[in-house]
């Protein structure tokens, strides 16, 4: 029986479709079967990220209906034979989804695939009510800057009067120069302001978004910091130990050539 | 009344039997008649199913009555019908058959999550974007970007066809077929058209000036009457 997560973060903009789109590829290059659910309904983009918008013909909003099987709604990825895409509906009435409608949809999922993962839309209206309603366990995303902690703070109240377990946290796009400088929050004052488990810490990265652009998820090309940062997130998931990365400041000589030593090992 | 003239004449053709139906009458008595006339010729049951073709001149009838009409001529005998001609359609019918064979010219740019649907063909003066979708019975011409999707032949004509000005469509629907962007990266083809090629069952895009030679009543009326 497969777990249901819903990835969410109340702000916009902070990494919720990129995170499930890398979660997702690094849980399904563990092997693991993956099924990603699109919930914003009308700003779909989690397509996009896969590099699977071509293939759509039907949605989720034409399995709620009854216009096509769930079956024949799920997209196969290109790169792995077990990760599948469910899409959000473009065009559709958005009021047709519904928590029960959602219920249904994972319930029917979960035998089958060993993690669902679902992709919230931003906000704390209908869109999140119903991304929620098929989740076990939820993921809050949230970037080192004040609203957006805000807002994460808020999900997590919100996430707390679910019957789900308590959410998990991670903390996306941080520049480490700025943390240094001061001028972006450090990773520990937000795990404190929030007070729930940190699931991870993911590097504001260029290959991130050369990867959205190219419709391949950045998990799958290893290497790049967020790349990694993903894949350890991945196998926290899956319950192993990972520390987490270190983001040490690469100017000047002496950690140049640590890091060179501690490649070529 | 209608004295000895015969409501019902039956000629034998080569494509089956014709049953001409006088359209003076009311239909009751059509249906007396019809009763009579297929009770009289038995046809034996191991024989083939005969094909029937009805012509009712100036008569107009509405779909129960031709249930009715269908039912009474193949329970009774070992007959099928072909077809049913009538000379005469509601002013509703010849609406939406106007409406088919119409051009219809929008200029707007159809964006991200925006569905344009027409009945008949569509003339776009604009683009279709990523994630936007523009929908026809009848052909589809973009005076623009097709990025989107676009499906002609919407309600199952595959003889329709899909041009654009630049064209790097996310999928292209025609009738029951789609065909769907390749995976790389493309850059897209200028003045193309996309139509289903009949030997290979699969939509594929060509030059327009080929398509042409391939559809040649693409814009003509005759085409869209017997579509219609």
């Amino acid at each position: 029986m497969g777990e249901a997560i819903v990835i969410t973060s109340g702000k916009g903009g902070v990494g919720k479709t990129t995170t499930s789109a890398n979660l997702g590829t690094a849980l399904a290059l563990m092997e693991k079967k993956v099924c990603l659910i699109d919930t914003d309904i009308g700003l779909r983009n989690l397509d996009v990220v896969m590099g699977l918008e071509n293939r759509i013909i039907y949605d989720i909003i034409d399995v709620i209906v009854g216009r096509c099987a769930l079956k024949q709604a799920l997209i196969k990825d290109k790169r792995f034979d077990h990760l599948y895409l469910l899409p959000a509906a473009q065009t559709s009435d958005k009021t047709d989804l519904t928590p029960d409608g959602m219920e249904k949809i994972v319930a029917e999922l979960k035998p089958e695939f060993d993690y669902i993962i679902i992709d919230c839309p931003a906000g704390i209206e209908q869109g999140y009510k119903n991304a929620v309603a098929g989740a076990d366990k939820a993921i809050v995303v949230t970037t080192p800057e004040k609203p957006s902690v805000r807002d994460a703070d808020r999900i997590i109240g919100l996430l707390e009067q679910e019957d789900i377990e308590p959410p998990k946290l991670i903390v996306n796009r941080i520049r480490n120069h700025m943390v240094q400088e001061g001028d972006m929050l450090e990773v520990d004052e937000i795990v404190q302001v929030l007070s729930i488990d940190l699931l991870g810490i993911v590097a504001d990265d260029d290959e991130v978004i050369k990867a959205s652009n190219h419709g391949e998820p950045v998990a799958f090309h290893p290497n790049t910091k967020a790349s990694i940062a993903y894949r350890n997130i991945a196998r926290r998931i899956l319950g192993e130990s990972v520390p987490l990365m270190s983001f040490e400041s690469e100017k000047g000589m002496f950690s140049r050539l640590k890091k060179l030593f501690s490649k070529s090992k | 009344m209608i004295g000895n003239k015969q409501i019902i004449t039956i000629k034998g053709t080569r494509e089956g039997l014709s049953l001409h139906m006088d359209d003076a009458c009311s239909f009751e008595d059509l249906l007396k008649e019809l009763e009579e006339k297929l009770a009289a010729n038995r046809i034996d049951s191991a024989d083939h199913l005969v094909g029937v073709h009805i012509q009712l001149g100036n008569r107009y009838l509405y779909k129960e009555q031709e249930e009715i009409l269908c039912k009474m001529i193949t329970s009774k005998q070992r007959l099928k019908i072909e077809s049913i001609h009538s000379d005469v359609i509601t002013k509703q019918a010849a609406n939406e058959w106007k409406e088919e064979a119409e051009v219809k010219a929008v200029s707007r740019v159809v964006r991200s999550g925006q569905v344009l649907e027409v009945k008949g063909d569509l003339l776009l003066l604009g683009d279709v974007n990523p994630g936007g979708c523009v929908t026809a019975t009848g052909n589809i011409f973009v005076m623009g970007n097709l990025l989107g999707i676009a499906h002609a032949g919407k309600d199952g004509n595959a003889d329709a066809v899909i041009a654009a000005s630049y064209m790097n469509p996310t999928q292209l629907r025609i009738a029951d077929y789609i065909s769907r962007a390749p995976d790389h990266e493309t850059d897209g083809v200028y003045m193309e058209c996309g139509h289903i090629d009949d030997e290979q069952e699969k939509i594929i895009i060509d030059r327009l000036q080929a398509v042409i030679r391939k559809r040649p009543g693409i814009s003509s009326f005759e085409r869209r009457m017997l579509n219609g």
